[in-house]
């Protein structure tokens, strides 16, 4: 940036910090206060930071150093994404951990320890915002930035607005995940905080739009390669949904509380159209364009048609925005809008496996590689794992199943099925593949404890999901059963009783995978300090053993 | 008629038919004669970064 522009910035982050300041002082409410606190800290930070790089010297003054176009002929700008590789890996850590620990609260209670900070009810969405935004929204900001400046062959646009909204992403997890354990909530599942910092996640979003866009519109190459194409949409599509379900009037200005704009089953379905969609954008859109690139780059070969991904992208896009309302069958919800939500899922199962056929036969002509690389047998098992959770879910949509599976831990098997097995498993391949490219290495620090983090944490998924099959049916089975007179065969005490080994199986999985997360970030850790492991060919261990 | 329903209906009749038609178009688009090696050319960009900022190094 240049001087004046400094100048400006300085100013701008000295008066919002006195702001947040003053909103602390008027707080009505500890954790309104705590945020803008956190708020004014942030703010602080950034003021003494940018001050500290004022530099009045002639020569800077002199030369212009704005974001010419032209200019760009140097490297790309992956200073950020190495810390979105990093920022990745730490939340992902911390977001599994809280997951086994609030999967040991359901199998033994006693670890609720009775205190408000540890309950699982403010632990559960700290768990859900910390995997989805914390890990999965970093791992979506370092990969999409770094694709789109390969593909576009040209360097980030606006590049410290780049920064801000790592950054800014940042402070709204840490405001988010301290306000659920202080019990702030708008109570809307995956949106739960509150109006303020929804506000914060809005500046943060349209700034990774503009970044995005305009590094689009600067590119060198002719085409939008498809993998923009999916990160356009999820970023777009989550800014008109996060703005929507977000509408809520706050009780004052200085509190943290406020009421939504909708009310009733408005609200419930404006509610799971956006939760929905979250699933559908963010977690669907957004890791296919990841999967559209890194496929291709560690398996060497063009995606298999080019032609199948863009009907796979028009296609998914203009079928799941209306999938939402099979949240709500059997609701006051209209009996044709439930309809509607529930073919339209079913109807999803032909751009979901168009994708993953898409993706896999990208591989077609060199199988041989899934023997030697453990980068792309993770990439493949993602893919994989994307075919089976987008065969279950829309199964789980047809209303009389899902007169079965709501509210069971069948949707929490799904879930994780999808969550652990695609959006994880392909974020870690991402992983993988970017940080010896970012750190300059040649390689990662070992292959075999790729190898090994793949099977640990494939393993664990399996265990997970299978375990909550059984429970959600068994659970599902045991809530509808009826004796001859009408009457409810078991108590809801009762169905827990008989669940609780497949939550202990469940929390063993979950540890797995986080096992496998540690050593991830080990190999990682080694690869950033330029070290090799001497290892023994993943192929030639194989060979031996069969 | 009150607006909630006129929207319905207005939805799945031509909005429908709206929706139907853009993604018909696509589907002709992507596959007019002709386009496979404008495609083929579009699925090697990330493959091909020769021309990349990287090795004006």
């Amino acid at each position: 940036m240049d001087p004046l522009s400094t100048v400006f910035a300085v100013a701008l982050s000295g008066i919002a910090t006195l702001l947040t300041l003053y909103f602390a002082s008027q707080a009505q409410d500890t954790i309104f206060f705590v945020h803008m606190i956190i708020f004014a800290l942030a703010a602080g930070l950034f003021t003494i930071y940018l001050a500290r790089k004022c530099d009045f010297s002639r020569e800077q003054m002199a030369t212009p150093q704005g974001d010419d176009p032209g200019s760009y002929q140097g490297t790309y700008s992956d200073g950020i994404v190495r810390l979105g590789v990093i920022a990745t890996i730490f939340w992902g850590i911390v977001g599994f951990t809280v997951g086994v620990v609030i999967a040991f609260q359901l199998a033994f209670p006693a670890l609720n320890f009775d205190l408000p900070f540890t309950n699982f009810g403010r632990l559960r969405p700290l768990h859900t915002s910390a995997v989805i935004f914390a890990f999965g929204g970093n791992a979506l900001i370092a990969t999409s930035l770094y694709i789109v400046q390969r593909t576009c062959r040209v360097r980030l646009a606006f590049e410290p607005l780049a920064w801000f909204v790592f950054w800014g992403y940042q402070l709204f997890i840490v405001l988010a995940a301290t306000g659920y354990l202080m019990g702030s909530t708008q109570a809307k599942e995956y949106a739960e905080p509150e109006w303020y910092v929804d506000l914060w996640l809005t500046v943060v979003w349209v700034a990774y739009l503009l970044v995005f866009m305009m590094t689009l519109m600067r590119r060198k190459e002719p085409h939008i390669y498809v993998a923009n194409w999916f990160f356009l949409s999820f970023i777009v599509t989550v800014a008109m949904l996060h703005v929507v379900n977000g509408l809520a009037l706050p009780v004052s200005p200085f509190g943290s509380h406020s009421y939504a704009a909708f009310s009733g089953v408005q609200s419930a379905l404006v509610q799971w159209w956006y939760g929905h969609n979250a699933v559908g954008f963010f977690l669907t859109a957004g890791f296919l364009g990841m999967m559209y690139y890194f496929i291709p780059k560690q398996a060497n070969r063009p995606v298999y048609s080019y032609r199948l991904s863009i009907i796979h992208f028009w296609s998914l896009i203009f079928l799941y925005i209306w999938a939402g309302p099979h949240h709500l069958h059997y609701t006051a919800l209209p009996d044709w809008a439930q309809t509607l939500g529930m073919v339209f899922s079913v109807m999803l199962w032909m751009p979901s496996w168009g994708g993953m056929i898409n993706g896999l036969m990208t591989l077609s002509g060199a199988w041989d590689k899934l023997r030697t690389d453990p980068i792309l047998r993770m990439l493949v098992a993602s893919v994989a794992f994307y075919g089976m959770s987008t065969f279950e879910g829309p199964l789980m949509s047809i209303r009389s199943v899902n007169g079965l599976s709501h509210y069971t831990d069948w949707t929490i098997g799904h879930v994780h099925s999808g969550a652990l097995g695609w959006n994880a498993l392909i974020s870690f391949g991402a992983i993988y593949y970017l940080a010896p490219k970012l750190w300059s290495r040649r390689e990662m620090y070992s292959l075999r404890l790729i190898n090994w983090h793949f099977w640990i944490a494939t393993l664990g998924i399996v265990i997970y999901a299978a375990s909550m099959w059984v429970s959600g049916i068994t659970q599902g089975l045991m809530w509808r059963e009826y004796n001859a007179d009408g009457f409810l065969v078991y108590s809801f005490a009762e169905t827990v009783l008989i669940l609780h080994p497949f939550y202990v199986m469940r929390a063993v999985g979950g540890l797995m995978f986080l096992f496998g997360a540690w050593i991830m970030a080990y190999n990682v850790w080694r690869t950033i300090r330029g070290e090799r492991r001497v290892d023994q060919p993943v192929s030639e261990v194989i060979t031996v053993g069969a | 008629m009150d607006l909630y329903t006129e929207l319905r209906q207005f939805a799945d009749s031509w909005g429908l038919l709206y929706m139907m038609l853009i993604f018909i178009v696509v589907l002709f688009f992507v596959f007019r004669p002709g386009s496979k090696s404008y495609y083929e050319h579009q699925a090697r960009i990330p493959l091909d970064e020769e021309t990349s900022p990287d090795d004006k190094k």
